[in-house]
């Protein structure tokens, strides 16, 4: 019993040594711009450089409209696909599990095959059409989390009997969406939202290679110019990740506690 | 016309057919129960006048409206279900007041709804809970304040009371009762539970295998069962096995050659199979009970407390018979020979 708790002690310290040791290293180093002494010498440049609010803000548009978009697009397809189609989940669950699947590479490929100037619609030949575009990439990359999260929401729900008590009491389909279902799995949606913006974030191919001003290209183009500033701003870029877990983690807590109240 | 009026209603799933003509006129403020076991077709027809399923075939019109043509939510009827299906997300007080808003009632026309219903259902102070905080009786007395605040036309019950425990099942269905005939609302309650049709219904509609095999009042099912299935279904009866001797003069023998005259003339003619149905309450110990006087060995003996319920083997009919419990007159033991009487007019000829 002692032994067999010794090592999974060692196999848990060895984890978090493994995974703790880079980031720590990542954390002294972006310390250390002041020759001889700790400082925050590199947050306050990245901090004040003009090009980070721009692309951070950038990007947390577009998180913020992947986060819509995914909603509009995932929600009533779920509850449609639970309530009328379960025998295409398996087929509408593969399809959403796709973008893990296949590269974004691949994708920007195709889009920028299919959407070039030369196309019948040529979505790049201007700024708002290559945005859109890339807002629909993202919404694809997110696909997975999103899906999962708002089905498994939906799953705790009698969504059938519920959609029917709805119905004999006069709701059309919006009202029973809005009212009914979309409040029920608000928190599974919330879970969801925080994974795609912590996705949309520090994404980097689909905006490098669309040539819009993202977070993810700034990266690395601090990475590949600057000595101690890519090290902050990988710290930064944690932190954020980190802050959307925690988030998740919280509202997934409340979620859980409504849950069991729900079962007494 | 009724007031709802289902005609030549049929509904196949795949290549089943669940419902087979079935007709039904019910009055306004009248109670209707659907009666039956599992998988005979009852819930299918509430749910096609509910609006949840579409006909194969057939009509349905209340108040002489046609309701095949018009969605669920265009229908205007109240739904109450098993798993009570409060939303969730809403208070008490916004559950019943939902089908208002939907429908763009003024704010205070909603809270002086929602304060009827509640005060209807004698849940007033818990506007404000959730319904994970209440109990599965208290949920379903809230699912009923819904389907009534909109005042529907119809009534639709389905199995409302089959999740909630022994006593509230009870108390919830007379309670439902008192306020079905307070308000005079037409209603259909789906049941499996045979004592709960007969306890509030003013007529039951017993089915069996997609059909309605018998409408009635209680007393009439229960007296008067049409078929086999009928009398089996609805409390306990014998059920003898017999063959006509003299259909004119109303004689039948059991397969042990004893003779049953019933004194009225029968259908078909001689050696025809024939089904005899009597309820346990019209058969008596001893020869007092009635013209028909008959002999038997005790099958078993059930104390029940208040009621003795004994089987007598006759040649391969076993005829079961309740007796009250008399301290001074111990029952008969097993394998003893008893005699056992009843009224011809008791014996019911069954229907297939």
């Amino acid at each position: 019993m002692k032994g067999r708790r010794f090592w999974a002690w060692l196999a848990l310290i060895l984890g978090m040594i493994y995974f703790a040791l880079p980031l720590i290293g990542t954390l002294e180093f972006s310390l250390r711009m002041r020759r001889g002494e700790y400082s925050l010498d590199a947050y306050r440049v990245i901090l004040s450089d003009p090009r980070f609010h721009e692309t951070f803000g950038f990007s947390v548009l577009m998180a913020l409209g992947t986060i819509v978009l995914g909603v509009l697009l995932v929600v009533p397809t779920a509850y449609w696909v639970r309530l009328r189609l379960p025998r295409w989940r398996p087929v509408i669950e593969f399809l959403t599990l796709l973008p893990l699947v296949i590269p974004p590479i691949v994708v920007v490929f195709g889009y920028i095959r299919l959407y070039n100037t030369a196309s019948w619609l040529p979505l790049t030949g201007s700024v708002g059409g290559t945005n859109l575009l890339l807002l629909f990439g993202y919404t694809v990359l997110a696909l997975p989390y999103m899906y999962r999260a708002v089905d498994t929401g939906l799953r705790s729900l009698d969504v059938a009997t519920l959609t029917e008590a709805a119905q004999s009491l006069g709701a059309g389909w919006i009202t029973i969406l809005w009212r009914v279902i979309l409040p029920n799995v608000l928190v599974a949606i919330l879970s969801g939202a925080f994974l795609t913006f912590a996705i949309v974030i520090g994404e980097f191919v689909l905006a490098a290679l669309l040539n819009r001003p993202a977070f993810g290209p700034f990266m690395q183009l601090i990475g590949a110019n600057r000595a101690y500033e890519p090290a902050a701003l990988a710290v930064i870029a944690f932190a954020i990740t980190w802050l959307c877990m925690g988030l998740i983690q919280l509202v997934t807590r409340f979620q859980k506690h409504t849950q069991i109240r729900q079962r007494q | 016309m009724a007031f709802l009026e289902i005609n030549s209603l049929q509904k196949d799933f795949g290549s089943a057919r669940v419902v087979k003509d079935f007709d039904l006129a019910v009055e306004q403020g009248e109670f209707v129960s659907f009666l039956g076991p599992s998988g005979c077709g009852k819930t299918t027809v509430l749910r096609m006048v509910a609006g949840f399923e579409t006909p194969t075939s057939g009509s349905i019109h209340i108040d002489g409206q046609d309701m095949v043509s018009l969605r669920p939510n265009q229908r205007n009827i109240g739904m109450v279900f098993q798993s009570y299906a409060l939303f969730p997300n809403m208070t008490v007080a916004q559950n019943v007041a939902f089908g208002l808003r939907v429908a763009g009632k003024l704010k205070a026309e909603i809270r002086a709804t929602v304060r009827e219903m509640l005060a209807l259902i004698k849940l007033e102070e818990l506007g404000a809970r959730y319904p994970f905080q209440l109990s599965g009786g208290q949920q379903q007395r809230v699912a009923l304040a819904r389907a009534l605040a909109v005042k529907p036309d119809v009534l639709l019950l389905d199995e409302p009371l089959s999740a909630l425990d022994a006593k509230i099942r009870v108390s919830l269905r007379e309670e439902i009762r008192t306020i079905q005939q307070t308000l005079g609302i037409t209603t259909i309650f789906v049941t499996h539970d045979q004592e709960e049709a007969l306890s509030i219904s003013d007529r039951i509609v017993v089915m069996h295998k997609g059909r309605a095999d018998q409408v009635g009042t209680p007393f009439e099912i229960y007296n008067h069962p049409a078929t086999r299935f009928v009398a089996s279904f609805v409390g306990t009866i014998n059920v003898l096995n017999a063959r006509l001797l003299e259909p004119e003069q109303g004689i039948v023998t059991l397969d042990d050659g004893t003779a049953i005259r019933l004194g009225r003339p029968l259908p078909g003619s001689s050696s025809d199979p024939v089904a005899l149905a009597l309820r346990p309450e019209s058969v008596a110990l001893g020869d007092g009970g009635g013209g028909i006087q008959l002999a038997g060995q005790v099958a078993s003996v059930n104390f029940l407390g208040s009621v003795i319920r004994l089987s007598v083997r006759l040649g391969e009919n076993l005829i079961l018979l309740d007796g009250f419990n008399q301290p001074s007159s111990p029952p008969p033991k097993v394998g003893e020979t008893v005699r056992l009487s009843f009224d011809a007019g008791a014996l019911r000829v069954l229907g297939e």
